[in-house]
């Protein structure tokens, strides 16, 4: 916001216009703050179309785990809650450095700026790794849906070592569509987060070369919307998938 | 050809001096890379223009080979599954790659920034993208085809299209989820511009209904193509992976899909429709000389168009086996929407009513346009009562009804609006006289091939068959004649606006003395639309200020 009187630092030159030619100011737009709002508002269109894409798979759960609750039960308490929590923590953390990161650029200190971006990038790489774990650990109980699905863990847990009720195969089946909507849902997230982590690269890059040191911070802030959706839409996931049917102090 | 002109409104510069501007957006840079890297929406619109007539001359053909196989009640052009292809093809490439982009794309990107009097659209780069995309997504369809085709119709409808085809779905699923992309980027590019580029004094109830009708389409752009992109995408990983979301052997639903379809699909309707909308409220206000009748209800109409639009998707799937409380919702939903529908024709005729008409093309087609958006409109109450959709659904009815709304609606609106802003566009005219046939031949072909479509649809003919009982042939024969008369209304004008780029007389600014920004700028504009930027101080549609104008100005051409 406070990036938007730039031109005042330069009186002389704002003396000369109503508005000041910066580098980064496009042609089309009338002023330079025409030019922020603009992206700024097309930015959280954008997330709208994001809601809107994430929904149709919400609509999915929402569905499914009405009509198969105990499979979906079953099968959450397969997911690790200790893995889950530490990524929702490690996940705030990167939104907390990203928010820092923008901070920084309003008040134009480089240095912080480019230590808070390349944090937002390790913490999201730290998520993803952890994620990785995660979805090795279910390929190996063939936990993944399509042909190689295997239920028995759910009709015989005792087998395992599990204590929980055995679910009938029919309804065990149904797992499937659990973890289907599981893989589909965080998968999706986790490509969001990959998409992000090769922008934070180029933006890492931008800033050392202290693109954003000078008022022009609207990248920074609109990355910044995008990845705190991205942290928003797993804040979602974690208690859908991982907290359906826990009960701890039992 | 003045004598053509005669007792119009046309206002030509005189002939023997008239030049086109030494300036403008076509000549202001060469070469065809200035064209492919451009960032001014007028070039990005033509390029859209030329690529979506070539699409829809390919979706057409296929329609012509659907109407010959139908030429007789046996199965002799092409075998059954040859004639699914066809349709899937026809219904793909008109839907998403014609319909969707076709208003929008064109005439939108070329003269929303104008109207509001902005130097662009406010993201010139992902408007470019956005061409590039439809591009992509245009190529893997035709790829689609050219590997074999698919067959599932352009409903995808599951569990068909993820256990029961061997053909390109996924081919065909990506290249609509890419060219999705391409509509969401044009939309969220409308609305970003409307709400933060309208020039000093362009308050929201001074802008032409044409950007308010884009806006609702924007809005349902935007909402409704990721819900798709994502349906298409597990329509994908269902057939590549097995993994049971819409099977039910694995618990999966395949209404879901549906659901999950039609929630986009039935608002892609209006995303279709509302932007002709737009320019029917141009043609018809400029060639009657009158305000349009009750401009707050035609523009909030759009909007609550867009509103109901999202509310009746299940009138899809009324046999599909829903509840039927929720049928009864769905039917009642789809009653409103009507209204606002019905709204603007009554708005458009109150503006006629007592208005100087005059008959240019752009009006002939708007005329069409009206006739032949209220049968479609009405023939749609009767597909949303519950009892007439259990006979008419998945009949000839539907395809009747459907086309008289796209094709009669849509597609004439399209052409109203080509040949409307064609003299802004090229900054050339068309020849009058062969419009005006053209337009003609529209309608009449128009008619005589889907009138009996209606009638062969409430006999029970069902739809998307290659063969048909005997007794329906002398009503098809009638089809299939009519389809001709109609590809040669719309050869036409491709031919002659072809001819015009190079012979048109000269427009100059305002052949049609309307009153929308654009038409006080130069044909074609300059790059940067203004030289200076407008200050809008009047309301659109303002005849009286148009006339002040033009009493001070003094005009030179060349």
């Amino acid at each position: 916001m406070d990036s938007a009187l730039a031109t005042t630092d330069h009186a002389d030159v704002h003396a000369e216009h109503d508005h000041v030619a910066l580098p980064q100011h496009r042609h089309h737009f009338e002023t330079e703050e025409q030019q922020r709002e603009a992206g700024s508002f097309g930015m959280w269109l954008f997330l709208l179309t994001e809601i809107m894409f994430f929904g149709g798979l919400f609509f999915a759960y929402l569905l499914y785990r009405n009509w198969y609750y105990p499979a979906f039960a079953a099968a959450s308490n397969q997911l690790s809650v200790p893995l889950g929590a530490f990524n929702t923590v490690v996940l705030i953390s990167s939104g907390f450095c990203m928010a820092v990161g923008v901070w920084a650029a309003e008040v134009r200190r480089k240095s912080l700026l480019v230590v808070m971006l390349v944090l937002t990038t390790f913490f999201g790489l730290i998520f993803l790794g952890v994620k990785y774990d995660e979805y090795h650990e279910k390929y190996e109980l063939h936990h993944i849906p399509g042909d190689s699905f295997n239920i028995s863990m759910f009709t015989n847990p005792a087998g395992y070592g599990i204590k929980e009720e055995p679910l009938a195969p029919d309804m065990a089946q149904k797992t499937q569509i659990f973890f289907f909507l599981y893989f589909a849902m965080t998968g999706m997230h986790a490509v969001h987060m990959i998409i992000g982590i090769v922008l934070l690269f180029w933006l890492t890059w931008r800033a050392h070369r202290g693109d954003f040191s000078s008022g022009y911070v609207a990248p920074i802030e609109n990355f910044g919307l995008y990845w705190h959706f991205v942290d928003i839409v797993w804040l979602f996931l974690f208690p859908l998938l991982y907290l359906i049917n826990r009960h701890p102090l039992h | 050809m003045s004598a053509a002109i005669g007792n119009t409104i046309v206002s030509l510069p005189d002939q023997s001096t008239a030049q086109i501007p030494k300036r403008n957006y076509i000549n202001n840079e060469h070469g065809l890379l200035s064209w492919l890297l451009t960032g001014d929406h007028k070039r990005i619109a033509i390029l859209y223009l030329i690529s979506i007539t070539f699409f829809f001359f390919i979706g057409g053909a296929f329609a012509g080979l659907i109407r010959l196989e139908l030429l007789t009640p046996q199965p002799d052009l092409v075998a059954a599954d040859t004639y699914n292809k066809f349709f899937t093809m026809h219904g793909v490439i008109m839907v998403f790659l014609f319909l969707v982009p076709s208003v929008p794309a064109t005439l939108g990107n070329f003269l929303i920034p104008i109207m509001l009097g902005a130097k662009d659209l406010a993201f010139p780069k992902i408007n470019l993208l956005s061409w590039y995309l439809y591009l992509a997504g245009g190529g893997l369809t035709l790829g689609a085809l050219v590997l074999g085709g698919v067959d599932t119709g352009w409903t995808f409808t599951t569990p068909l299209s993820t256990h029961y085809l061997n053909t390109h779905v996924i081919t065909a699923a990506t290249a609509i989820f890419i060219a999705g992309f391409s509509s969401i980027f044009t939309g969220l590019n409308f609305i970003v511009t409307i709400h933060r580029m309208r020039c000093p004094g362009m308050t929201w109830f001074r802008m032409p209904l044409f950007v308010w009708s884009h806006y609702a389409a924007s809005l349902l752009m935007v909402l409704g193509t990721p819900v798709l992109a994502i349906t298409l995408v597990l329509v994908a990983l269902e057939r590549l992976f097995g993994i049971g979301v819409f099977d039910p052997a694995k618990g999966g639903d395949p209404l879901l899909f549906q659901h999950l379809f039609w929630f986009y699909s039935h608002p892609a309707v209006y995303i279709m429709i509302l932007p002709g909308m737009g320019v029917i409220s141009e043609v018809i206000s400029t060639f009657s000389r009158k305000r349009v009748f009750g401009y707050t209800a035609v523009a909030f109409s759009s909007v609550a168009i867009a509103l109901f639009g999202f509310f009746v998707w299940e009138h899809h799937m009324f046999i599909m086996g829903v509840s039927n409380y929720s049928a009864l919702v769905f039917s009642l939903l789809t009653m409103l929407v009507a209204v606002p529908s019905a709204i603007k024709i009554f708005n458009w005729a109150f503006t006629l009513q007592k208005g100087s008409i005059t008959f240019e093309t752009p009006m002939l087609y708007a005329f069409g346009f009206m006739g032949l958006f209220t049968i479609g409109g009405l023939t749609g109450v009767f597909l949303g009562s519950l009892g007439m959709d259990i006979h008419l659904t998945e009949t000839y009815f539907i395809v009747a009804h459907f086309h008289f709304v796209m094709v009669g609606g849509m597609l004439m609106a399209f052409l109203a609006g080509v040949h409307f802003w064609w003299p802004k566009m090229t900054g050339r005219m068309y020849p009058e006289s062969l419009s005006k046939l053209a337009a003609v031949t529209t309608f009449i072909g128009f008619n005589l091939t889907f009138l009996p479509q209606f009638i062969l649809g409430y006999l029970g003919m069902p739809r998307r068959y290659h063969a048909y009982p005997a007794e329906f042939q002398v009503l098809n024969v009638l089809s299939t004649a009519g389809a001709t008369v109609l590809g040669v209304g719309y050869m036409l004008p491709m031919l002659y606006l072809a001819w015009s780029l190079k012979y048109g007389a000269i427009a100059g600014n305002n052949p049609w003395q309307a009153t929308g920004l654009e038409w006080q700028i130069q044909s074609p504009p300059l790059t940067e639309n203004f030289i200076e930027i407008p200050i809008m101080d009047h309301e659109a549609y303002d005849y009286e200020w148009l006339e002040n104008k033009t009493k001070k100005e003094v005009t030179t051409v060349g």
